[in-house]
C-alpha cells in the first residue's frame, strides 16, 4: 500500500522540526533564529501535507496555504524586529537583550 | 433654639471624609478651602449658638439634645446626645475659633508640603472628635472623642513618617497616654457597676446621692479617672510624651499640643467635678500633681535648646498650673486659664512656626538671633504671647487668669501658703525666666540665618487676633482688688457650683472657693493684694533675670556660671530631669530583654522555617528568568514535549 510514504513525510518533517527548533535554540545570530523558525513552520507544513494524503482530504493543503502565509507576514515582521533589535544593541546576539532579567 | 447644634461637629467630620477619600487628585486650594472653611463655619455656628446662649440663657443653665440611643440593655442605656451648657460652650468655641485660625495658618505653612490634603484631613477628624468630646453628656461618647483625638495627635506627630525619629515620637505619645486611658477605662467599668449609668450629669447626682465624701469608691473612680486625665494632659509622672510629640508640624504642635487636646484632661476633670467633691484626697493629688508638673516642667523649659520643645515645657507647666486650680475647687480660674492659655500658646507655636519656616526649618534657638528687624510682625506678636505667658501685671490676659488660680491656691486649706510659695513664687519667676529667654535668644542679638520666607495673610492674620486676645482675653475676669468683673464666674461658674441638688453639699473646698470668687475680697482684700504685687514683682524680675543672663551676651552668663557641676545640671534640666532615662531604664529595657528573650522560642523556628522555604524557592525560580530569550523558548519547548507526552501516553 501507498500508507507507508506518508509515513516517511511525517518522520521528515519531525526531523526537519527537530533541526528547526535547536537551530533556534542554539544559534545566538537572530537572522540565523529567523531561518530556523522558517524550516520549523516549513516542517510543521510538510505534516499537514502528508496528513491530508494519508487520509485523502485536502484540508492539509488549505492548512499549508494558511502556513506559507503566515510565514511570510513572520518573515517580515521578524526582519523589522532585527532591524530595531539592531539599532538598540548594535549586534545581532540575541543573549545581548537580557535586560529583563531578574 | 439650637437646632444646628449637631452641625458643628458633622462639618469637620464631612470635611475629612472628603479629604481623605478625594483629597490625594484635589487642587491645593479647594483641599485647604474645605479643611478650613469646615472649620471656620463650624466656629460660626459654635459662635451664633453662643451669642444665643448668652443673651437667652436656658433656663436649667444648659441645653440638651438628644440624637439617637446607641447601647440600650435592660436598665442601661447609651444615648449619644449633647450636652450644651457654659463650660462646652467655652471649650468649643476655644477649639473652633482657635482651630480655625490654626487651619487658616496652615494654609500657608504646609503650602509646600506633599501629603497638603491628607494633612488637613487629620487636622478636620481632630476638630471633629475633639468636640465630640466636650460636647458628649455620655462618658462613652466622651470616650469616642477621646481616643478620636488621640488617634489623630498620634497620625499628626507622625506625620512626617519619613523620619524614624518622628513615628518613635507619635509611638511614644500613644503609649504613654495608653496607660492612662486604661486607668481611664476600668474607672468607667467602676462607675457602671455600682451607679448603673453613664450619663455624666446622671451619674454624678447619684454619686452625690448614695456615696459619702471621703469613701473608698469616689476615691477609686476618681483616681482612675485622674489616670486618664495626666495621660492626655501630660502631667507627672506621663508628662515625658509632649516635648516629643513637637516631631509634628508646628501648627499641629498649636492646635493639639498646647490649645486644645492636652487640655481634655482639665476638661474631664471639671465635668466630673463632683466626683472629686467626693474624694477629697484624690483632689489634693490633682493639686499636687499639678504643683510638682509646674516645676518640674517649667525647670526642664529652662535649659532647652529647642525653641519647640521650650514651649512643651511651658505647656506642660500652665496646664500644671490649670491642675493645680482644680485641684484646689477653683473650676472656674482653671478654666479661665485654659482659655487664655489655649490663646497665647497658640500664639507662641504659630510664632514659632513662623520663625522655623523663616529659618529654613531650623529649630535651635542658639543659631537664630536678631529677628526683631527681619520679622517685626512675629516679634511683636511673639513677645505679646511671651508677656502674657509671663503673666506680667494687669496688660495681660495671662496675668488675670493666673492671679486667680494663685488666690484659690492661698486660701487652700492644705499648707495653702506654701503651695502658694512654690506655685507663685518659684514658677511664676520660673515662667517668665525661661519663656523671656526664648524671646531674647530668637528675637534680639545678630542674625545668625537669612530670613527666607516672610509671613504672608494667612500666618499674619491668625498671629494678630490671636495676639489681641491674648491681650484682652483676660479682661472677663478681674481680681477683686482692682475691680468688680466677674463675667467669666458668672458665665461658668454655675456649672460647677449650682444646678446640683448633691453639689452644694458635696465639698467644702468647692463651695469654698465658688464663694470666695463669686462673692470677692472674702478673703482679706489687703494680703490678697499684697501677694498679687509679689507675684507681679516676681514675673518682672523674672525678665530682668533673662535680660541679664541672655540678652547682656555671654559674658555676664560665663561670669555667673560654670561653678562645678554646673555642666551637669543643665544636663540634667535638659533633658526633663531625668525622667525619660529613669523610665527608660525601669520600663523600656526590661519590656525590651524580655521580649527578645521570649521571641526565640521553638514555635517561632517553624515560622522563621516557613518563611525561610519559601523565599528560598522564591530565589530558585527567580533565577529562572535570566533575560535569555533561548533559554525560555527551551523551556517552552521542554514544556510543550511534556504536555504532549502527558497527552499521548497517560
Amino acid at each position: 500500500m501507498s500508507a507507508q510514504l506518508p509515513d516517511y513525510a511525517l518522520v521528515l518533517a519531525g526531523i526537519l522540526f527537530g533541526m528547526g527548533l535547536l537551530g533556534v535554540l542554539m544559534r545566538r545570530n537572530i537572522i540565523y533564529i529567523l531561518i530556523s523558525v522558517e524550516v520549523m513552520l516549513n516542517a510543521a507544513g510538510l505534516a499537514f501535507i502528508a496528513a491530508g494524503s494519508r487520509l485523502a482530504q485536502a484540508d492539509g493543503q488549505v492548512m499549508f496555504i494558511f502556513i506559507l502565509t503566515l510565514a511570510a507576514a513572520e518573515a517580515s515582521v521578524g526582519l523589522a524586529l532585527i532591524i530595531q533589535f539592531y539599532r538598540a544593541y548594535r549586534t545581532l546576539d540575541s543573549d545581548a537583550a537580557k535586560d529583563m532579567r531578574g | 433654639m439650637y437646632s444646628l447644634l449637631w452641625l458643628i461637629p458633622l462639618l469637620p467630620l464631612v470635611g475629612f471624609l472628603l479629604l481623605v477619600f478625594f483629597g490625594r487628585g484635589m487642587p491645593r486650594t479647594l483641599a485647604g478651602i474645605i479643611g478650613a472653611g469646615s472649620v471656620g463655619v463650624s466656629a460660626l455656628l459654635t459662635i451664633i449658638d453662643g451669642i444665643g446662649f448668652l443673651s437667652a440663657p436656658p433656663a436649667a443653665g444648659f441645653y440638651a439634645e438628644r440624637l439617637w440611643s446607641w447601647v440600650a440593655l435592660p436598665g442601661f442605656t447609651i444615648d449619644v446626645g449633647f450636652r450644651f451648657d457654659a463650660l462646652t460652650l467655652t471649650m468649643m468655641a476655644i477649639i473652633t475659633v482657635v482651630g480655625f485660625l490654626i487651619h487658616l495658618y496652615s494654609t500657608e505653612f504646609m503650602a509646600e508640603d506633599g501629603e497638603f490634603a491628607l494633612f488637613f484631613a487629620y487636622m478636620n477628624l481632630f476638630v471633629a472628635s475633639m468636640l465630640l468630646l466636650v460636647m458628649a453628656d455620655n462618658l462613652l461618647v466622651l470616650y469616642l472623642g477621646w481616643e478620636g483625638v488621640g488617634l489623630c495627635s498620634y497620625l499628626l506627630i507622625g506625620f512626617w513618617y519619613r523620619d524614624p525619629e518622628n513615628g518613635a515620637a507619635a509611638r511614644k505619645a500613644f503609649i504613654v497616654t495608653r496607660i492612662g486611658d486604661v486607668a481611664m477605662l476600668i474607672g468607667f467599668a467602676v462607675i457602671v457597676a455600682n451607679l448603673g449609668t453613664l450619663n455624666i450629669q446622671e451619674l454624678m447626682r447619684r454619686a452625690a446621692g448614695e456615696w459619702a465624701v471621703g469613701s473608698t469608691l469616689p476615691i477609686l473612680v476618681a483616681a482612675l479617672l485622674l489616670g486618664g486625665a495626666i495621660g492626655k494632659s501630660a502631667q507627672v509622672p506621663l508628662q515625658v510624651w509632649l516635648p516629643d510629640a513637637m516631631a509634628g508640624p508646628t501648627p499641629v504642635s498649636a492646635l493639639i499640643h498646647a490649645a486644645t487636646m492636652v487640655t481634655a484632661g482639665v476638661y474631664l476633670i471639671a465635668r466630673t467635678h463632683v466626683l472629686y467633691a467626693l474624694a477629697p484626697p484624690v483632689q489634693l493629688a490633682v493639686a499636687i500633681i499639678g504643683l510638682v508638673t509646674l516645676l518640674v516642667a517649667g525647670f526642664s523649659a529652662i535649659a532647652q535648646v529647642d525653641l519647640k520643645r521650650v514651649l512643651a515645657y511651658s505647656t506642660v507647666s500652665q496646664i500644671g498650673y490649670m491642675f493645680l486650680g482644680l485641684g484646689v475647687g477653683f473650676y472656674s480660674a482653671a478654666m479661665l486659664h485654659f482659655m487664655v492659655h489655649a490663646f497665647f500658646k497658640a500664639l507662641l507655636f504659630l510664632g514659632a512656626g513662623a520663625v522655623i519656616l523663616g529659618q529654613g526649618d531650623e529649630h535651635n534657638m542658639f543659631k537664630m538671633g536678631g529677628l526683631r528687624r527681619a520679622m517685626p510682625l512675629t516679634f511683636v506678636t511673639f513677645l505679646i504671647g511671651v508677656a502674657s505667658l509671663s503673666a506680667l501685671p494687669v496688660v495681660t490676659a495671662g496675668f488675670y487668669s493666673k492671679e486667680w488660680i494663685l488666690s484659690g491656691v492661698w486660701q487652700s486649706p492644705h499648707d495653702g501658703p506654701l503651695m502658694w510659695l512654690l506655685a507663685g513664687g518659684v514658677g511664676v519667676l520660673l515662667t517668665s525666666i525661661y519663656s523671656f529667654r526664648a524671646l531674647f535668644i530668637v528675637f534680639f542679638g545678630e542674625q545668625k540665618i537669612q530670613t527666607t520666607h516672610r509671613p504672608g495673610v494667612a500666618i499674619a492674620l491668625p498671629l494678630v487676633v490671636l495676639a489681641v486676645l491674648s491681650i484682652g482675653g483676660g479682661l472677663v475676669q478681674f481680681p477683686p482688688t482692682i475691680a468688680k468683673v466677674n463675667l467669666f464666674q458668672s458665665f461658668i461658674g454655675p456649672v460647677f457650683y449650682g444646678g446640683l441638688p448633691g453639689g452644694a453639699a458635696a465639698s467644702g473646698a468647692a463651695t469654698n472657693g465658688g464663694a470666695v470668687a463669686v462673692g470677692g475680697a472674702a478673703a482679706g482684700g489687703p494680703t490678697e493684694a499684697l501677694l498679687q504685687i509679689i507675684a507681679s514683682a516676681l514675673s518682672l524680675i523674672g525678665v530682668g533675670i533673662a535680660y541679664l543672663l541672655y540678652r547682656r551676651g555671654l559674658p555676664s552668663h560665663a561670669r555667673l556660671g560654670e561653678p562645678a557641676g554646673f555642666r551637669g545640671l543643665k544636663a540634667f534640666l535638659f533633658s526633663g530631669l531625668g525622667f525619660d532615662w529613669l523610665y527608660g531604664r525601669l520600663l523600656v529595657r526590661p519590656f525590651l530583654a524580655v521580649s527578645s528573650f521570649l521571641k526565640g522560642d521553638f514555635i517561632e523556628y517553624l515560622y522563621v522555617a516557613i518563611g525561610a522555604v519559601n523565599s528560598g524557592a522564591g530565589r530558585l525560580l527567580a533565577s529562572a528568568q535570566s533575560g535569555k530569550v533561548r533559554w525560555y523558548l527551551a523551556g517552552l519547548a521542554l514544556g510543550a514535549v511534556v504536555a504532549v507526552g502527558l497527552v499521548v501516553w497517560l
